[in-house]
């Protein structure tokens, strides 16, 4: 039954319990619990542990939710490309309605406890951040514009905002531009994983802008966001939000990350070039936004203890 | 781009090999393990989180 294929009818045996926790992208759960905890961790008061837990769990929950329905949306798009052929809708493990149905009963459970635990400006942000994710990105701009990954990049800098949110009970200039930080690393760090796997996106029609505007732009692209990003990072620190804890820390990651984008964006490929710039940029990408929010919260702890 | 939902069929267990049948029931006992840990967590969730709820609006009043 594993072996099932979508385009023909299948007796399809019960989904096991991993598959819908693989509906939930437990990988990118991993970056949204941990953007959402050093936004939690990073607020300006305090908050009873269990509550601070029910907050992350909700927020992870909610985007376990959101990329369930985005699997549902996209299963026969899935089913074209080697990366995502073997995840349990387009691989046949699981029926269509399972998986919308696991997908609401998350995004809506999660909301509801957010707002009767936690607050309900941070559920309401956490519902608008799902619908973001599920219909605005998925549905509405991923197949239409080359633009999807910027403004669905907006879906995944919700964390750090509804952490924030959790803790204050209202939204400050810091936690927007928590929110714009990860908004503007999301397209060099989509668009560096898109230049090496462009033929699978092309292949199923999705317009990435490397499919769309080409590579030189794509890459054009790529070092433009790299550099707005760099004073983006600084400016909680220029506003007084940070100490120099934080700052100095952007700083050294940032002008990383723009030598890395600058080797991405001003170079070119022949037909068999390996990619080495594009995955070194992408996997630091990753790392950079770790140890980024990361020195976000412990210059809160360091304002704290007095270190600085 | 959705599936189509009609193309799986429920599986009668009559009509399911041994083996079949046998991992059927696999899948359903995992699945119920899960599910009885999850629903077994979130009470307890919901008693931490009234138990702190109630203690803070004890504190405040006092």
């Amino acid at each position: 039954m594993k072996s099932a294929t979508p385009a023909t009818p299948t007796v399809a045996l019960p989904a096991e319990w991993r598959d819908f926790f693989a509906l939930t992208k437990p990988r990118v759960m991993t970056l949204v619990i941990f953007s959402g905890l050093c936004g939690l961790l990073a607020a300006p008061a305090t908050i009873h542990p269990v509550i601070a837990f029910t907050a992350i769990l909700c927020i992870a929950v909610g985007a376990g939710g959101a990329a369930a329905l985005n699997m549902w949306w996209e299963a026969d798009l899935d089913a074209g490309m080697k990366r995502t052929a073997t995840r349990p809708l387009p691989s046949g493990r699981m029926d269509p309605t399972s998986a919308r149905d696991f997908g609401i009963a998350l995004s809506a459970g999660s909301v509801g406890v957010m707002g009767l635990g936690v607050n309900w400006l941070a559920a309401g942000i956490l519902a608008f951040s799902i619908f973001y994710y599920a219909w605005i990105y998925t549905v509405w701009l991923k197949p239409r514009t080359p633009q999807n990954i910027v403004i669905g990049g907006g879906a995944g800098a919700f964390p750090p905002l509804i952490g924030w949110v959790a803790v204050t009970g209202d939204i400050t200039l810091m936690p927007v531009l928590l929110f714009a930080i990860i908004f503007m690393w999301t397209p060099p760090h989509f668009w560096a994983l898109a230049l090496f796997v462009q033929t699978d996106y092309a292949k199923v029609g999705i317009p990435m802008m490397p499919v769309i505007a080409g590579e030189k732009s794509t890459r054009r692209q790529i070092l433009i966001y790299a550099v707005l990003l760099l004073p983006v990072t600084l400016a909680p620190w220029f506003i007084g939000g940070t100490g120099w804890v934080y700052g100095l820390s952007a700083l050294l990651l940032g002008l990383v990350f723009v030598a890395l984008s600058a080797k991405v964006g001003l170079r070119d490929t022949g037909p068999d070039d390996k990619m080495l710039p594009e995955k070194r940029l992408f996997g630091y990408s990753i790392l950079y936004l770790f140890v980024l929010f990361g020195m976000l919260a412990f210059d809160r702890l360091a304002t704290v203890q007095g270190w600085q | 781009m959705m599936n189509d939902p009609h193309k799986f069929q429920t599986p009668q267990p009559e009509h399911l090999s041994k083996e079949q049948s046998d991992l059927y029931r696999a899948r359903q006992r995992g699945r119920n393990k899960v599910l009885g840990l999850v629903l077994g967590s979130l009470a307890v969730l919901f008693f931490a989180i009234s138990i702190v709820k109630i203690a803070a609006q004890v504190n405040g009043a006092n």
